[in-house]
């Protein structure tokens, strides 16, 4: 451990702003890429169920038996 | 005699096999199963990098500990570069062989490549303001980083301007290969111009300038970043297949989308 104090480490000799600003913003825009992907596969699967139940009537998948 | 009679034969199907991974519908469940992996991976090493990096590394005697911005700006630079040749060699190889996997390739490195290269600007610009006294100059490093923050962008807005898919990934593919030029630009500047940007700190040919503990915590940062980039391009290449081929008989079948 090259710390002594956690005030040192948070202040990091006086660059605080900088090197915390860099690491936060990273991880914001990395964690923000993270969500944006989950989001799209979950979007990606909707259009999927969608595209089945447009066309369920060609297939007749999803047709009740006539009665 | 047997033996024989045998080798043309599992010859031809390891071929066969090879190809068959370049269809989507191949593709599709191998990315699913390594993706589990490959965030894990990336975030120990990403977690093990900041160890030693932010806490375990000793400070630099000229820039004080301004100089750990370098565990991030680093890999980041070195993945938006990275991730632009394979961006254009996959779009290149989809123009070529008109294989619809290496286009959609190509299109999914491109959000996670535009990221690094923001990332990587983002911070230049903090660790340029304590060691140069400005945020920005118009310098060739930095001003053909940003040309390439724009590559990326106009390949996105490229792709996402024309409806038909086929046509998006051939303009695409266009754009990402005139835009290559720019990388070995880039690379270079700092040998080739004047620069208020320091020259490379790890170099194969000679002794890396600095500790052994930065240099972990570095090469740990560019194993994280590396495997990221990977794994983002991966996912996104996923949801790119299922849009695509929505209409297939083996997506409709997939059980994830019942």
């Amino acid at each position: 451990m090259y710390w002594n104090a956690w005030p040192d480490f948070w202040s990091m000799g006086g660059y605080g702003l900088y090197v915390w600003g860099s690491f936060a913003v990273t991880a914001i825009v990395l964690g923000a890429e993270l969500m944006l992907l989950t989001q799209r596969r979950r979007q990606a699967l909707a259009e999927v169920r969608n595209q089945r139940l447009l066309h369920a009537d060609d297939s007749g998948e999803f047709n009740d038996p006539p009665p | 005699m047997s033996h024989a009679a045998t080798a043309p034969k599992t010859e031809a199907s390891k071929r066969w096999h090879w190809f068959r991974l370049a269809s989507p519908q191949q593709f599709y469940p191998l990315a699913g199963r390594l993706l589990p992996w490959l965030w894990g991976l990336a975030a120990l090493l990403a977690l093990a990098g900041l160890a030693v990096g932010l806490l375990i590394a000793p400070t630099d005697f000229q820039q004080g500990d301004s100089y750990r911005i370098i565990f991030i700006h680093v890999p980041a630079a070195w993945m938006s570069m990275l991730m632009y040749v394979a961006m254009a060699f996959w779009a290149a190889l989809g123009l070529v062989l008109n294989t619809r996997l290496s286009s959609m390739m190509a299109t999914a490195l491109a959000p996670t490549g535009a990221l690094m290269t923001f990332i990587a600007l983002w911070t230049g610009a903090l660790w340029g303001k304590p060691t140069w006294g400005t945020w920005w100059v118009w310098d060739a490093r930095l001003t053909s980083e940003l040309l390439l923050l724009f590559l990326y962008l106009g390949f996105m807005a490229l792709q996402a301007a024309a409806d038909d898919p086929r046509r998006a990934d051939r303009a695409g593919a266009i754009v990402a290969l005139v835009g290559v030029v720019n990388v070995p630009i880039i690379y270079f500047s700092v040998q080739w111009w004047n620069t208020l940007h320091q020259g490379s700190t790890i170099n194969l040919t000679r002794a890396p300038s600095m500790a052994s503990s930065m240099l972990t915590g570095l090469l740990l940062m560019v194993f994280a970043f590396w495997v990221y980039g990977i794994a983002a391009a991966l996912q996104r290449v996923r949801a790119i297949i299922l849009e695509r081929e929505k209409h297939t008989d083996w997506v409709q079948q997939l059980q994830e989308a019942r």
